[in-house]
């Protein structure tokens, strides 16, 4: 009879062609009321012997039938997953989704790769106003009114106010330096970055254009300082080993002594390298701070000196990324800030370089 | 300042070459600009004899030409109506380029005769446009000599710029000096004598404004001949780029360069005594040497005489009382004029002159009387007549200075250490005088110094001359082991909201601080934001507001086809001129198409919910609290009124403000729409609280599931969802965590004055799962508070 009931079992298992046909074959036989659970219950009732005789049949019966069930289930679900790969199948060659990807502005990331280097050399960064008076621009800078530099800065005016005071748009950022000065005590070391204004427009000069001023007082600074500082920044901005400058003397009213820093670069296929060959690039002006401007903002010349330096940001941005024309970086023009710009995760640390050159 | 080589070899005994001349200009600090040398032009042309000239064979208007080059005899083929045998010209042979027919001669065949090289005219070196024949040279031109040579040609040009503080380099003799105390060679400028005069000046001079002008020296020439310079003099005036006027006008021309003393010549006949430096009145009239006649303003330092104005005094003379052809008796000047009056006339005027630009930055005071010297040496020379005494009127200003001077200095200051004799040798070969007092070194300041103020000074004379290259880069030194941060908070605000802003898929701009008045005062710009001289009508006030200058290169984009466009700035705008009305605002416009279109992807139109997605991405980088804020209509006037509103903390702190363009700005301003945007008000976001420590508070983890409830309510059209959500969130604290909004429907099946808002409230439970009755609770408590705070109810 077991024979039997097996052969029937097995063959309707094999047959059910889905896993409810299944499920109802394991509910015949094996479910509370299934064949061989009925067959089971009836052990109960028989003599010692007659179990053991048909107890293991019994057993052996079960276990086979739930074998053959689970493989059974294994097979369907096997073919039911194949059969809907079969009817999946998308054209992965559609393009995506489109996920907006922004840019940040080389200036700004000029500025971060400054702040970081900078960051390092243990320099704070200052800001100060854009409409500035003419103290701060001009008079605590060591420029009186008549002072033939006046008239080199092509100042931008706000109209006078009602007492006559005219107001000016800075034109360096070397007024960051008196602000900071007057607010502060040394040691000092500070790096001024922002918008400066001078009225002034060709290919490389437009009205508003950024400038990063430099700033270092304490007790005993000296020019080897300045040039060990602008060594140490202008390589690492750079990227290169070490840069070659050249000091020319020159005249700052605001720096005594002065003088206007060369770097080495080498023009190789219409591209500037910076930091090799033996051709000089204007980078900087720069000097020891003027007695009469510590004077001014309250430092005793004969205790304290330093050091301070001005750069055009943009035209760092320039010498280091290629662009030669310094209108468009104030024209909004996507074209132009998609190819220039710099991808937003792009953030420059010392430890992962300043350009990684990873993404566009 | 533009000199020749041989003009500085009159100041300066040195075997020096041009370039190693060049190199230390640069490196003293009189920076080389451009070195123009006609002898590498030049170089190939040299003097020929033409030793025969035969009609050519074939053509009868050439020659052929045997011709001697000192280096051989070659046949040439010339055109030239004048070559003729026994004559010297200047030859060019093959190989040589010609400028002025730009080519590089090569052996040809001229109508079958063999010709090599050239005889030469004016146009073919490029000296003139003569043409007529080829240049004819002395008889004694000595054949196979560098033609430059023999012309005078052969003089290097060097333009150097000089900075403000060295009016003592803008004369060849301060040039000079500077070279030789650089170790190149020997100051030979020639010592001028003393010249007492015949008879006495019968020209009275009177100076009413000594302020402006202390001193003025005056002399006649009587009988002199003014005409043409010698051809030396005109030679360098012209290789300077100075035009050759008349002999007494050159002269003091060449003084001026010469020494950097500018002197002025009036014809005696044609001013009336006394002649007298007055301050003008308002209103005068200066006709001046260029041509141009000048109202005075007042206040300018004149020259004048009874008849009125001869001059503006150290900037410009007058045309009545100038030198010409007939002047016959002529009155120098050489005075001294204060700098800061000077550079106002010129200012006023617009007057730049090579006298103005000397007096302006400092003239030797001492050189009113040798100056007048070497003008009366010079004219006497070369235009004849007879020098009366000299009127001296006023008196040179003080001008001796002396600096105390510790030479440590040059260590401790500029950083390298240059032994005491060294120091005092640099300074003295620069015209310093050094004198050891009791109490240490005293500096004596040479009258042609007005820069030198003190110590730093003398550190950089002594630097420049000895080298700033010597001076070793020295290493700041370190203040910490790790750097430590150094951005303060805006500043990290303002990076950290860049980043984002250009993560959200918009591009960062850096537009002007300035812009058109008239969309500035769209956009709040008062008045008090015009700049006095704009650079054009275009950027003549202060930006009220970044959104202006986004929009219109959001234009300017769209213009060129671009179809998304988003665009941001973080940067100040401007609401008065001090510096606290200098706000730090994030900016974002966006305009056309959300996105491309896409197969997948349904892009729209931008709206002002994008704007607002902005606002809070920026807010939200910045560490602003974006749970707490509110949002409020009342969006400035350049939003539109129904799709705006502000982001506030509170009812009065405005964070930020975003919307769709007003349709009447975007006409205004001829844009087309929509177009979005947002202004973040960086400044007005909370400091971050002070905490203890960077630990965050323990997480609170439940292992039992969320549950998600949705409900559907009725709300009157007009009330905020906002309040709806609120209510929802609040109305059990304990097991709400959150509330999405999923639909919002109007329309058929609802009431016109209502809407319906699905959401969908998350529910955690804290000890066990929800039973059917706690959600029920739950539920209860969401449809009641929804009802109380806005009087919707539930869909069932």
């Amino acid at each position: 009879m077991n024979e039997q009931l097996e052969s029937s079992l097995l063959a309707e298992i094999e047959s059910a062609a889905s896993s409810d046909a299944l499920e109802a074959v394991r509910v015949k036989a094996l479910g509370k009321k299934g064949l061989i659970t009925l067959e089971m219950k009836k052990l109960g009732t028989m003599s010692p012997d007659d179990r053991r005789a048909a107890g293991p049949a019994l057993n052996h019966l079960k276990n086979k039938i739930a074998d053959a069930i689970a493989l059974r289930k294994t097979a369907l679900e096997e073919a039911a997953i194949n059969q809907r790969l079969a009817a999946e199948g998308w054209d992965m060659t559609l393009p995506i989704s489109p996920r907006a990807q922004g840019r940040i502005h080389p200036i700004t990331q000029v500025l971060d790769e400054l702040s970081e280097v900078f960051a390092d050399l243990g320099f704070a960064v200052a800001e100060g106003p854009h409409i500035e008076d003419d103290f701060h621009n001009f008079t605590a800078l060591n420029i009186p009114e008549h002072h033939p530099a006046r008239q080199m800065h092509d100042t931008f005016y706000m109209r006078p106010d009602d007492a006559g005071v005219r107001k000016v748009l800075r034109t360096h950022t070397s007024p960051v330096q008196i602000r900071t000065m007057l607010e502060q005590k040394p040691p000092i070391r500070i790096i001024a970055p922002g918008r400066t204004f001078r009225s002034d427009s060709d290919a490389t000069h437009t009205p508003m254009f950024h400038q990063v001023e430099g700033l270092v007082i304490d007790r005993d600074i000296h020019m080897g300082h300045l040039k060990g500082c602008l060594e140490a920044w202008l390589s690492a901005f750079f990227e290169v080993d070490r840069v070659i400058m050249r000091f020319r003397p020159s005249y700052f009213p605001f720096t005594e002594p002065s003088a206007e820093v060369d770097i080495n670069c080498a023009w190789r296929d219409g591209e500037l390298i910076v930091g090799e060959g033996d051709d000089w690039l204007e980078v900087l002006g720069c000097g020891m701070v003027n007695a009469r401007v510590l004077s001014a903002c309250g430092l005793d010349p004969t205790v304290y000196q330093g050091f301070a330096f001005g750069a055009g940001l943009d035209r760092l941005a320039m010498l280091k990324y290629g662009m030669t024309d310094l209108r468009p970086f104030f024209e909004g023009d996507s074209r132009w800030l998609d190819h220039y710009g710099f991808a937003p995760l792009d953030v420059p640390t010392l430890a992962g370089g300043l350009s990684k050159g990873l993404a566009k | 300042m533009k000199f020749t080589y041989s003009w500085l070899k009159q100041h300066l005994d040195t075997d020096a070459s041009l370039e190693t001349i060049a190199d230390t200009l640069t490196r003293i600090g009189l920076e080389v600009e451009s070195i123009d040398d006609p002898r590498v032009a030049l170089a190939p042309f040299k003097v020929a004899h033409v030793i025969s000239a035969e009609p050519h064979p074939d053509a009868d208007r050439l020659r052929v030409c045997k011709v001697d080059t000192g280096a051989g005899i070659i046949q040439v083929v010339c055109g030239a109506p004048n070559a003729k045998a026994g004559m010297k010209g200047v030859f060019a042979p093959p190989g040589s380029y010609v400028p002025g027919i730009d080519l590089t001669l090569k052996p040809t065949k001229i109508r079958g005769v063999e010709s090599a090289g050239m005889l030469c005219s004016e146009r073919e070196m490029m000296l003139s446009d003569e043409h007529d024949g080829i240049i004819e040279l002395a008889s004694d031109a000595p054949i196979g000599a560098s033609f430059a040579e023999i012309a005078g040609l052969d003089d290097p040009v060097i333009e150097i710029a000089i900075t403000p503080n060295r009016p003592d380099a803008l004369g060849v003799a301060g040039i000079a000096r500077d070279l030789a105390a650089a170790g190149l060679g020997r100051v030979i400028t020639p010592a001028i004598d003393v010249i007492e005069g015949d008879y006495p000046c019968p020209i009275a001079i009177e100076i009413d404004a000594v302020e402006a002008c202390p001193v003025f020296a005056g002399r006649l020439i009587r009988g002199v001949r003014n005409g043409q310079s010698p051809q030396w003099l005109q030679n360098r005036l012209k290789a300077i780029g100075l035009r050759p006027i008349s002999v007494l006008v050159d002269i003091t021309n060449y003084i001026t360069f010469d020494r950097a003393r500018p002197l002025h010549v009036y014809d005696a006949a044609k001013i009336g005594a006394p002649v007298r430096v007055r301050l003008a009145q308002p209103g005068e009239n200066v006709a001046a040497l260029d041509g141009q006649s000048y109202e005075t303003q007042g206040g300018e330092c004149l020259i004048a005489d009874e008849n009125g104005p001869l001059g503006f005094g150290g900037v410009i003379g007058g045309s009545a009382s100038g030198v010409s052809d007939e002047t016959v008796d002529v009155l120098v000047e050489a005075a001294w004029f204060e700098p800061v009056g000077i550079a106002r006339t010129g200012r006023l005027h617009g007057l730049e002159s090579d006298a103005r630009y000397r007096f302006e930055r400092g003239v030797d005071p001492t050189s009113v009387r040798w100056g007048l010297d070497l003008a009366t040496r010079m004219i006497l020379d070369l235009a004849g007549g007879s020098p009366s005494t000299v009127v001296m009127a006023g008196h040179p200003p003080a001008a001796h200075k002396a600096v105390c001077f510790d030479p440590q200095r040059v260590a401790s200051l500029g950083g390298l250490d240059v032994p005491r004799t060294r120091s005092r040798e640099i300074l003295d070969r620069l015209g310093f005088s050094w004198r050891d007092e009791t109490d240490g070194v005293v500096i004596d300041v040479p009258e042609w110094r007005p820069d030198i103020d003190g110590e730093a000074d003398l550190v950089e004379e002594i630097l420049r001359i000895e080298g700033y290259d010597k001076v070793p880069s020295t290493s700041l030194p370190r203040l910490v082991d790790v750097a430590r941060p150094t951005l303060n908070l805006a500043q990290t605000r303002a990076g950290a909201v860049k980043r984002r802003l250009a993560h959200e898929g918009l591009f960062e701009a850096v537009t002007w601080s300035f812009m058109e008045s008239r969309i500035g005062r769209i956009f709040g710009g008062s008045d008090r934001l015009l700049l006095e001289n704009p650079i054009s009508s275009e950027l003549d006030m202060m930006r009220p507001s970044i959104l202006p200058n986004l929009m219109q290169a959001a234009a300017k984009n769209r213009d060129r086809g671009v179809e998304q466009i988003a665009l941001f700035e973080v940067g100040p705008d401007y609401q008065g001129l001090e510096p606290k009305d200098q706000r730090l605002v994030a900016a974002s416009l966006r305009a056309g198409q959300s996105g491309p279109r896409h197969w997948r992807t349904k892009a729209g139109p931008v709206d002002a919910y994008d704007a607002k997605a902005d606002a809070l991405a920026a807010l939200e980088a910045a560490g602003a609290p974006v749970d707490n804020l509110q949002v409020f209509g009342e969006a400035p006037d350049w939003y539109h009124p129904g799709r705006s509103g502000t982001l506030r903390l509170g009812p009065k702190r405005i964070l930020a403000a975003f919307g769709e363009v007003h349709p009447r700005i975007l006409l205004a301003l001829d844009l087309k729409g929509p177009m979005v945007g947002m202004e973040v008000f960086l400044d007005e976001i909370p400091q971050p609280k002070a905490k203890s420590g960077r630990a965050r508070p323990a997480l609170q983890r439940s292992n039992l599931p969320v549950v998600s409830r949705d409900f559907a309510f009725l709300l009157p059209r007009e009330m905020p969802v906002a309040n709806l959500v609120r209510a929802a969130r609040t109305a059990d604290k304990v097991h709400i965590t959150g509330i999405d909004v999923f639909d919002i429907y109007e329309g058929k099946g609802i009431e016109p004055d209502q809407k319906s808002v699905a959401i969908a409230a998350r529910l955690q439970p804290l000890e066990k799962t929800f039973t059917d009755a706690d959600i029920e609770i739950i539920a209860g408590k969401i449809i009641m508070a929804v009802e109380k705070a806005t009087g919707g109810i539930l869909r069932r």
